[in-house]
């Protein structure tokens, strides 16, 4: 995988994860809104959720969630795409926007810096917040040996 | 021949408007919004989803609302919504093994390599009713004082360290065909185990449960141990035809239920697997659908059928509860022409045995 492809699906996954409210606040605080057309979307529709036998086996279809999609362009001819699971059409729509932005150099670095790690700083912290309510819960089973000598 | 009835529009809509009075109950208490739904009945948003076969927890707690909270109608909402919807595609595998975990226990190990958790479980509650629920005072949860925790330990599946040490089957996938899609192809038997998995998955809990149950009973030959059930998030990934590669597109929450099975052979004996994976926290589905999954393997390990848990063809076709409702349900719908052609049966024999035996009496 090269490294543009993976850092691409690292800010498409955080900004698929995130609260839509912090992407229309980050778009708000642009110092100017970039012109855009919108190619496609935002539509909502259904992908079916694959899973394994044990994990590991045979595949089967476990039942489908619902994922709106979105497509834009920018002046220069750069596409943004987003994929976000619900029913979501400003996320989406905002989500493509930043994925075409952070397609150009000047932009990526800012964005970056103002969005992207927050987003995926938060998505660590609220990882390990959930991680730690619930490590209380850990039990310690023990087994009694119940001897007659 | 189908004789159709009309008429009823006026009492239909009255009818209707009435429900929706019953929906909203007595307008002095506050309406539920469906965040309160999603966020306080979270179990019930879960069980449709599951039945509905359709992850959206914002529809789900609509449909339980809609649905008066009759879960199994519910679940039908969200079916009848995913027909209105395209297909974009299918995900890749969810990977269980990278899921974030909120509950995790194992009953046949107990000191597992990342531990038990219990997570947020009604296990070991005394199942009595807690008054102090009936106000709405308890906005403060007791919670532990700030405490650092170290990074979560991994864990590793509980029948991989079986597996290897070779005493439990290999999940076999062969050379990974493409899964049969129930939403697409009728159902045919005999059903390969991605088939079967599929029903299992979307199948109504309580006779999921019946089922497992059964075959515990001695309607079947299950014996199962609970290798590991776990619950927690899974991001879900989908590689878009215009990128090439898999991106995430969100989180959902799966139970899984791994059992440990009888085994078969002797000198190179081994457990067999039953698999049970779930949408939401459903532990008691993923547990049933763990023995009904073994159950129906059956034939493939050579067993005797002794009950209906290993009969493919009453599960598969009796499992899922939309069609079973509208089956059932559709008994209530006008059948005035197919009675009365019954009737004129029926009176035609009576009339038939009495001329007859007025005929010997006289």
């Amino acid at each position: 995988m090269s490294t543009t492809e993976s850092r691409r699906r690292e800010w498409m996954g955080a900004l698929a994860l995130a609260d839509g409210a912090r992407l229309q606040e980050a778009w708000d605080a642009l110092p100017a809104a970039p012109e855009y057309r919108v190619i496609r979307g935002p539509e909502t529709g259904l992908v079916m959720v694959r899973a394994r036998a044990g994990n590991t086996g045979r595949r089967f279809n476990l039942g489908e969630m619902t994922v709106t999609r979105c497509t834009v362009g920018l002046g220069d001819g750069i596409m943004g795409h987003a994929w976000i699971a619900g029913i979501k059409p400003e996320h989406a729509r905002l989500a493509a926007l930043f994925d075409a932005l952070m397609q150009i150099p000047h932009h990526s670095e800012e964005i970056g810096v103002t969005l992207i790690e927050p987003l995926l700083r938060d998505r660590g912290e609220h990882l390990a917040r959930r991680a730690e309510e619930v490590r209380p819960s850990k039990v310690d089973f023990f087994t009694l040996v119940r001897g007659e000598d | 021949m189908y004789v159709a009835v009309k008429g009823g529009e006026k009492a239909i809509a009255e009818a209707h408007a009435l429900l929706a009075r019953e929906r909203r109950g007595d307008p002095a208490v506050p309406e539920l919004s469906l965040d309160q739904i999603r966020e306080q009945l979270s179990l019930s948003v879960d069980r449709v989803m599951s039945e509905g076969s359709l992850y959206d927890e914002d529809c789900a707690a609509l449909a339980v609302k809609q649905a008066r909270g009759d879960l199994v109608e519910a679940a039908f909402l969200l079916r009848a919504y995913r027909t209105t919807l395209p297909r974009f595609g299918y995900s890749l595998p969810a990977d269980t093994s990278r899921m974030h975990v909120r509950r995790r226990i194992s009953a046949t190990f107990k000191d597992v390599p990342g531990g038990q958790l219990l997570g947020p479980t009604f296990d070991y509650t005394h199942r009595l009713l807690d008054w102090s629920l009936a106000g709405q005072s308890e906005s403060d949860l007791p919670r532990d004082a700030e405490q650092e925790f170290p990074d979560p330990a991994p864990m590793p599946r509980v029948l991989d360290v079986l597996g290897r040490e070779g005493i439990i089957e290999a999940e076999d996938r062969g050379d990974d065909p493409e899964p049969a899609d129930l939403t697409r192809q009728p159902l045919d038997l005999p059903a390969a185990r991605d088939v079967r998995l599929q029903n299992l998955a979307r199948a109504d809990e309580g006779f999921l449960l019946a089922m497992g149950y059964s075959s515990q009973r001695g309607f079947g030959t299950t014996h199962p141990f609970v290798g590991e059930i776990r619950m927690g998030e899974v991001e879900i990934e989908f590689a878009p035809e215009e990128l090439g590669f898999p991106v995430t597109i969100g989180e959902i929450t799966l139970t899984e239920c791994e059992t440990v099975n009888q085994f078969v052979g002797s000198g190179d004996a081994r457990f067999t697997r039953g698999y049970g994976l779930t949408f939401g926290q459903g532990e008691r589905k993923a547990m049933s659908m763990a023995l009904v999954d073994r159950a129906l393997r059956a034939p493939e390990l050579g067993e005797e059928k002794k009950g209906p848990a290993q009969d493919a063809e009453f599960v598969l076709y009796h499992s899922d509860n939309v069609e079973a409702s509208g089956f059932v349900q559709h008994l209530k719908l006008p059948h005035y022409v197919d009675f009365q052609s019954e009737l004129v049966l029926v009176r035609g024999l009576r009339r038939a045995m009495r001329e007859e035996e007025s005929g010997h009496d006289s």
